[in-house]
């Protein structure tokens, strides 16, 4: 099911929470709604799931308006945060829950139910846990049955609030990879919320971010972390350093020299110089480049991250070196940005 | 929410730790103190209760019990509370749920205003429908035109006996349900429940403890009201006449086993309360947590 958000607005007494926010999700997409907290990824989220009426604007299911419908008549499949499973109900009964409350003929017989619970609970991997309680379970089993039970009702859309949020770091990567599995499978689109840009890129076939009531970037993994659209994508999705720099003519300057970078469509005055610390050329002798003092040196995982201190403002950036380089030993180093982008000063 | 790690945490206080300084003497005193007090000022009028309603004996016992005020008295007593007690219920889960679930002006103001019973004299809210529905209240006229009774009549009594006891369940529920969220109601609307298999299957079972708590503790002032009831009961004998207030009329016509007898059955209403608060407080102690202090 196509999932189209139209210039939806949200404010919660008169706060805004989203402004015009406008987003389209492809029937069968697995989708991340990453940023910060507040950024209204999780109240996005809700309005989709009708948890939330849109202030303005407009939410599609497939070609029918769906803003006004309730949640219950939207049929998604919602996940929270905390599982929200029902503790006095065994894993079973928590299972058939959206089969046991449907009226007439569309409610299946119990023992239909039962054997629908017992599939789902296959599905995720949890067979024989029919009559446990969900606290007699693990955090990570308890979000695989909080899953079925999204899933027992055949919703037309799945949605994820921080599905994976409370747990572990291992488990977490588990359920990461199990995620995608299932949704292979079974072909549901989804939508998650996370403030876990790793979880984001490597899980979602498209990434939103979102900042601060705003959608900043759409785009697949690539997309996002390759051309970053604004400083706080580039801020935020992975490591970045960033230059206060002046564009005359063409050329990009820091401080009184050129640093060898041809911008030739930005018009000239002050910019800000975004780059990634890891994408940088290594340069001996210094005609045009950027040159610093080393002013700290760290060895982090299988590189080391170097401080320089620029030009006489001592403005300091980060860049990456693979750990046995030789300019690790010198006092001053000189390089250039492989991919980088230039931003109006702020 | 559901951990167990976390339930199961309780502060340990061992009479052997360094925050005790008192030395043992003043610890033994300090205890004395308490035990002696407990003793004198509950525990023997109990047993002086049930001394007396025995004390010629339990044919006599038997034969007050027998009386025709009495078994009036004890039927209109169970009638109020058969008929205050839902409606607690429904009031008090209503205001819990309105109170817990939703965001609206004036909140404060009405969970201020279920405390108002705690804090005000039961003659008071008797002599207030009084006012009301009395001879000469604002409704008086209007009432008897109509030939409606509810001063010194049953109607009045479980008015009188509501409005005492209408904090009980709500205080119970409203910090429970606070604590639970909604996460689970929202959960059970996004399955496809409507409002009333939500409240049914979900809200409800989440909170029985709590309110069967609430209930108890309810059906005992109930039971037990005095004061308001006096005031609007009119003490007709055989007719207008709760336990409390007839223990009371027995008590004054010196008839002492009367009394007493009519009062044991209150005194075991109290045990039988205490005991069944006392177990769901040990076997349910952690979801009743939230609700202790009062």
């Amino acid at each position: 099911m196509e999932v189209r958000v139209a210039n939806v607005r949200k404010e919660f007494e008169r706060f805004p929470a989203l402004h015009d926010v406008s987003l389209d999700i492809k029937s069968g997409e697995l989708i991340a709604l990453l940023g910060p907290s507040g950024s209204g990824k999780t109240t996005l989220l809700r309005l989709i799931a009708g948890l939330e009426r849109p202030t303005r604007g407009k939410i599609f299911f497939g070609d029918e308006d769906a803003s006004q419908k309730s949640i219950q008549e939207r049929n998604v499949g919602f996940v929270f945060q905390h599982y929200a499973l029902f503790r006095h109900m065994t894993v079973a009964d928590n299972i058939g829950f959206g089969l046991k409350v449907r009226h007439g003929a569309s409610r299946p017989p119990a023992a239909e139910i039962r054997r629908r619970a017992s599939e789902l609970l296959d599905l995720v991997q949890l067979s024989g846990l029919e009559k446990r309680y969900p606290a007699q379970l693990s955090g990570g089993q308890r979000q695989r049955v909080a899953l079925a039970r999204a899933m027992a009702i055949e919703p037309k859309v799945l949605l994820l609030d921080e599905p994976f949020g409370a747990l572990d770091a291992q488990v977490r990567r588990e359920l990461r990879r199990w995620l995608r599995e299932i949704h292979d499978a079974t072909g549901h689109t989804t939508v998650f919320v996370t403030h876990d840009q790793e979880e984001a890129l490597e899980l979602a076939d498209r990434v939103v971010v979102m900042s601060q009531g705003r959608i900043e970037q759409v785009g697949t993994a690539d997309d996002i972390y390759d051309t970053p659209n604004s400083p706080f994508v580039y801020g935020f999705i992975g490591e970045s350093s960033s230059l206060p720099v002046k564009i005359e003519n063409g050329e990009i300057w820091l401080a009184d020299r050129p640093i060898g970078l041809q911008a030739p469509h930005a018009p000239s005055g002050d910019a800000t110089l975004y780059f990634r610390p890891h994408d940088v050329e290594l340069l001996e002798g210094c005609s045009g480049c950027i040159a610093g003092t080393v002013a700290a040196s760290r060895r982090v995982a299988g590189t080391r991250r170097v401080e320089l201190e620029i030009g006489g403002e001592r403005q300091r950036v980060e860049i990456e070196l693979p750990v046995d380089h030789p300019a690790a030993q010198k006092s001053r180093v000189a390089f250039r940005p492989g991919r980088w982008k230039l931003f109006p000063a702020a | 929410m559901a951990d167990p790690e976390i339930k199961s945490w309780e502060p340990h206080h061992d009479s052997k730790s360094a925050a005790v300084t008192e030395s043992r003497p003043a610890q033994a005193v300090l205890m004395a103190i308490v035990f002696v007090f407990l003793a004198v000022f509950l525990l023997l009028p109990l047993i002086i209760v049930f001394k007396e309603a025995f004390a010629k004996g339990i044919g006599t016992y038997l034969q007050s019990l027998g009386d025709a005020d009495t078994r009036s008295a004890i039927r209109l007593t169970l009638l109020v509370a058969a008929i205050s007690v839902p409606l607690n219920i429904v009031f008090g889960i209503s205001a819990a749920w309105a109170i817990a679930k939703f965001e609206f002006k004036g909140k404060a103001f009405l969970t201020t205003l279920i405390d108002l019973p705690f804090s005000v004299s039961p003659v008071i809210s008797g002599l207030v429908y009084v006012l009301l529905f009395g001879a000469q209240g604002l409704l008086g006229e209007w009432l008897k035109a109509h030939g409606i009774q509810i001063l010194f009549a049953v109607p009045g009594i479980v008015l009188a006996t509501v409005f005492v006891t209408f904090p009980f369940v709500a205080r119970e529920l409203i910090p429970l349900m606070q604590e639970q969220g909604n996460g689970d109601e929202e959960a059970a609307l996004s399955l496809g429940a409507n409002g009333w298999q939500t409240f049914w299957y979900v809200t409800l079972p989440n909170v029985k403890w709590g309110l069967l708590y609430g209930v108890l503790l309810c059906n005992a002032r109930a039971m037990g009201e005095f004061g308001a009831v006096s005031v609007v009961s009119g003490h007709i004998r055989g007719l207008t006449n709760t336990m409390p207030l007839h223990v009371e009329i027995l008590y004054n016509e010196y008839n002492a086993v009367g009394a007493f007898t009519v009062a044991s059955l209150l005194a075991g209403l109290a045990l039988v309360t205490l005991v069944l608060k006392t177990l769901l407080e040990m076997r349910y102690g952690a979801e009743l947590a939230a609700t202790r202090g009062h």
